[in-house]
């Protein structure tokens, strides 16, 4: 008989009761110190908004309390802090868009100066404050190997100015400068920008990419990386309702859909090299993840693009082989 | 103690008697040797804790500065040019936030064409970021104010930016004073940092400010650099005080009191100009000279008492407003609003080129003359031979462009 194998598949999703307490991850843990509190003004559904409150939260929990943030330009800034109000129960503070990582590599150095070596640095920014204006500064960070954990919020556009396509927008989708209109078939085939790989090339102690489908292993990764010292990266798959036209209940099934389709790898990586990846259990076909979201909508009309759709799924396999995110396959 | 060294040494040593935290920085000519030099003193053990980074650009040398201040650390940096228009987006932040940085700016000119030498267009370029700008007229001074802009600057919560002629000063190798560190220990009390970025005492640090109460929050801040103007006086006379020795302050009035003829600038012109001052003076022209050592916050009062007696001003900038005039003389203008002084708006000295006694003699004689424009912005060293060929033929071009594309 096949040994069970149990997983988390929603904070509330009644299954989850099977699982061992210490197994799962749940919003009414006695121990969070809901470091972004009720009351902010994101949008509902908001994945970037789970995500952030489970990320501090366990990062709080693993410095016990002892850490400060920075924060670039982006949804969560702006939806967190309007004036006069704020959801941080943490140390925080925002500059620029372009330059979390180098504020947060600052707060470090002053911390180390001053010998106060028992509190934490983490950064928080967007796809667009970290892969694309973001990247000189946060490529300066992981250069220097400064100790600030920079996690990167990842809904792969500029949602917070009105779904502007980012260096991480996937090809073909209709972003509000990639309108799929004339000969265009929304966003073009770049050759991606895969911001984990490039942290990986700077050596750094750890890198991980998660998704808000699986908050235990967002929690888990977070922990690992709030023990270790040094740059750390973690990249976190965020579903935008309002930028990829989802419903907003379906946001932790959309970002589930982007992993066990492969398009999205999840995998762990210390000094460099992959040391871990989250399996596929149930590879689903890119077109299931696509249709759920009307920024790919184009491609499923009538003609519709078949051909779009098969180089995508291409993409996904290419991911899954070059991850080994297929369950009994070797790496 | 007076030593033989190069100016941007000297600063070196100064800022590390500062005790600074975090010294982040990006090399660009003329202001390398200044973070050179403090690069092997953080390496020494000579400056305590403080840490030392080279960072990847002067956005991320900005950007630093603003982290380190916001965990409570004294903050400095150098620049230069091209690299204060690198950081510009990061400026009026550090300002916004009240994080006191204190940065040196080797003045340098602003390309294209790419020019390494010496102007004042990066400093003016500049002048609204909310920082405080104090202009050098000597290594002395520079060394000086650096002290000064760390109390100022910590006491107000506000970025302060010392402006040291590049090359004409920063390699100037002369004899300094280098304050001793009991001297600055006693000027200098340890940074108190406005807020702060700390687990014991969460805040929010840069919110998001709407219509509501940011035109509030901008006059406050306008209002504390006019409060500059007293405490920028009062840490020169505290100063004097303790060094005995008399920079910084918001003028440099030289043999001002009778002059009919004063020449005001920036930076290190002001030495070429007192010697000429004191040779007119000997041939019975009463020439006077005015340096501005505060240029944010602009000294009006300071100003208008300084030549509300002469007849006849020149502002010799050595910048550039394309298409206007010039930053100073508008400024100097605008003070002397009201008065019979006629103010005259001179460029020369642009990137590097020398401005000679003989230049601020001519000056100041042709302005005595009355052959000075009083409405026109002057190019006191301009080869106008060849800016004349140019623009004819540029003209030239022009037209038949016009006629064959008709």
């Amino acid at each position: 008989m096949t040994e069970l194998k149990l997983y988390q598949v929603g904070t509330f999703a009644a299954g989850n009761r099977l699982l061992d307490r210490t197994e799962r991850t749940e919003q009414s843990d006695a121990w969070r110190t809901n470091s972004i509190t009720s009351g902010h003004r994101a949008c509902r559904g908001c994945g970037e908004a789970l995500a952030a409150r489970v990320v501090l939260d366990a990062a709080m929990h693993a410095t016990e309390g002892r850490m400060v943030t920075v924060n670039a330009t982006g949804c969560l800034e702006v939806f967190s802090t309007p004036y006069p109000e704020s959801a941080w129960r943490v140390p925080w503070l925002h500059s620029l868009f372009g330059n979390a990582a180098a504020v947060a590599s600052g707060v470090a150095a002053t911390l180390r100066a001053q010998g106060r070596d028992d509190v934490r640095v983490v950064a928080q920014a967007g796809d667009g404050g970290t892969v694309d204006i973001g990247i000189g500064c946060l490529s300066g960070m992981f250069e220097r190997n400064d100790d600030v954990f920079f996690i990167c919020y990842d809904n792969q556009g500029y949602m917070n100015t009105g779904v502007q396509r980012s260096g991480a927008t996937p090809a073909a989708a209709n972003t509000s400068t990639t309108r799929p209109v004339g000969s265009r078939v929304g966003n073009a085939f770049g050759t991606g920008k895969s911001l984990p790989v490039i942290a990986m090339a700077h050596g750094i102690p750890y890198v991980a990419t998660a998704t808000v489908a699986d908050l235990h292993d967002l929690e888990r990764k977070v922990t690992t990386a709030m023990q270790m010292h040094g740059s750390r990266y973690l990249h976190v798959l965020v579903p935008c309702p309002v930028g990829w036209g989802t419903d907003s209940a379906d946001t932790v099934r959309v970002a589930r859909l982007a992993a066990e389709s492969g398009f999205y790898p999840v995998f762990e990586a210390h000094d460099g090299e992959v040391t871990d990846v989250r399996r596929i259990r149930r590879q689903v076909p890119v077109e299931e993840y696509l249709r759920l979201q009307t920024r790919f909508a184009h491609l499923f009309g009538d003609p519709g693009h078949p051909d779009v759709v098969e180089r995508l799924q291409g993409q996904a396999d290419r991911s899954i082989a070059h991850f080994g995110l297929l369950e009994g396959e070797a790496r | 103690m007076l030593r033989q060294v190069e100016g941007s040494r000297a600063i070196a040593e100064t800022v590390a008697r500062c005790r600074p935290d975090v010294v982040a920085a990006y090399p660009i000519s003329p202001q390398t040797h200044i973070v050179e030099g403090l690069s092997d003193l953080v390496a020494e053990g000579r400056v305590g804790g403080c840490q030392f980074m080279m960072v990847e650009s002067e956005f991320g040398a900005m950007s630093a500065c603003i982290g380190a201040s916001a965990a409570g650390g004294r903050t400095y940096t150098a620049t230069s040019s091209q690299g204060v228009l690198f950081m510009a987006e990061a400026l009026p932040n550090a300002s916004g936030l009240r994080l006191p940085v204190v940065m040196t700016l080797a003045n340098r000119a602003l390309g294209a064409p790419i020019n390494i030498w010496n102007d004042h267009s990066d400093a003016m370029s500049q002048r609204d970021a909310g920082w405080l700008q104090l202009f050098a007229s000597s290594n002395q001074e520079a060394v000086d104010l650096h002290v000064q802009a760390f109390l100022i600057a910590e006491r107000l919560h506000v970025p302060v930016m010392v402006c040291v002629d590049g090359f004409v000063l920063t390699h100037a190798m002369e004899a300094i004073d280098v304050p001793e560190q009991e001297q600055v220990d006693a000027l200098l009390p340890p940074f108190r940092p406005l807020h702060m970025l700390d687990p014991d005492d969460p805040v929010t640090i840069g919110a998001m400010v709407g219509p509501e109460a940011f035109t509030e929050v901008k006059y406050l801040e306008a209002r504390r650099q006019l409060r500059a103007l007293d405490v920028v006086q009062e840490v020169a006379d505290r100063f004097y005080d303790v060094v005995g020795r008399a920079s910084g302050g918001l003028t440099a009035p030289y043999r001002v009191e009778d002059a009919d003829v004063v020449l005001v600038g920036l930076g290190s012109l002001l030495g070429t100009a007192a010697d000429v001052v004191d040779e007119l003076r000997d041939e019975g022209l009463a020439a006077g000279a005015l340096g501005v050592t505060c240029f944010r916050p602009w000294p009006t009062d300071e100003i208008r008492a300084a030549l509300g007696g002469a007849s006849r001003v020149v502002v010799l900038n050595r910048a550039i407003s394309v298409g206007a005039g010039s930053v100073l003389g508008a400024e100097v203008r605008l003070s002397m609003a009201g008065t019979p002084v006629i103010v005259h708006d001179v460029v020369a000295g642009l990137g590097g080129r020398p401005v000679t006694r003989d230049l601020v003699r001519r000056l100041l004689t042709d302005a005595a003359e009355g052959e000075l424009s009083d409405h026109e912005l002057t190019f006191a060293d301009l080869d106008e031979g060849l800016a004349a060929r140019q623009l004819s033929a540029e003209l030239e071009a022009e037209l038949e462009h016009e006629e064959t594309s008709r």
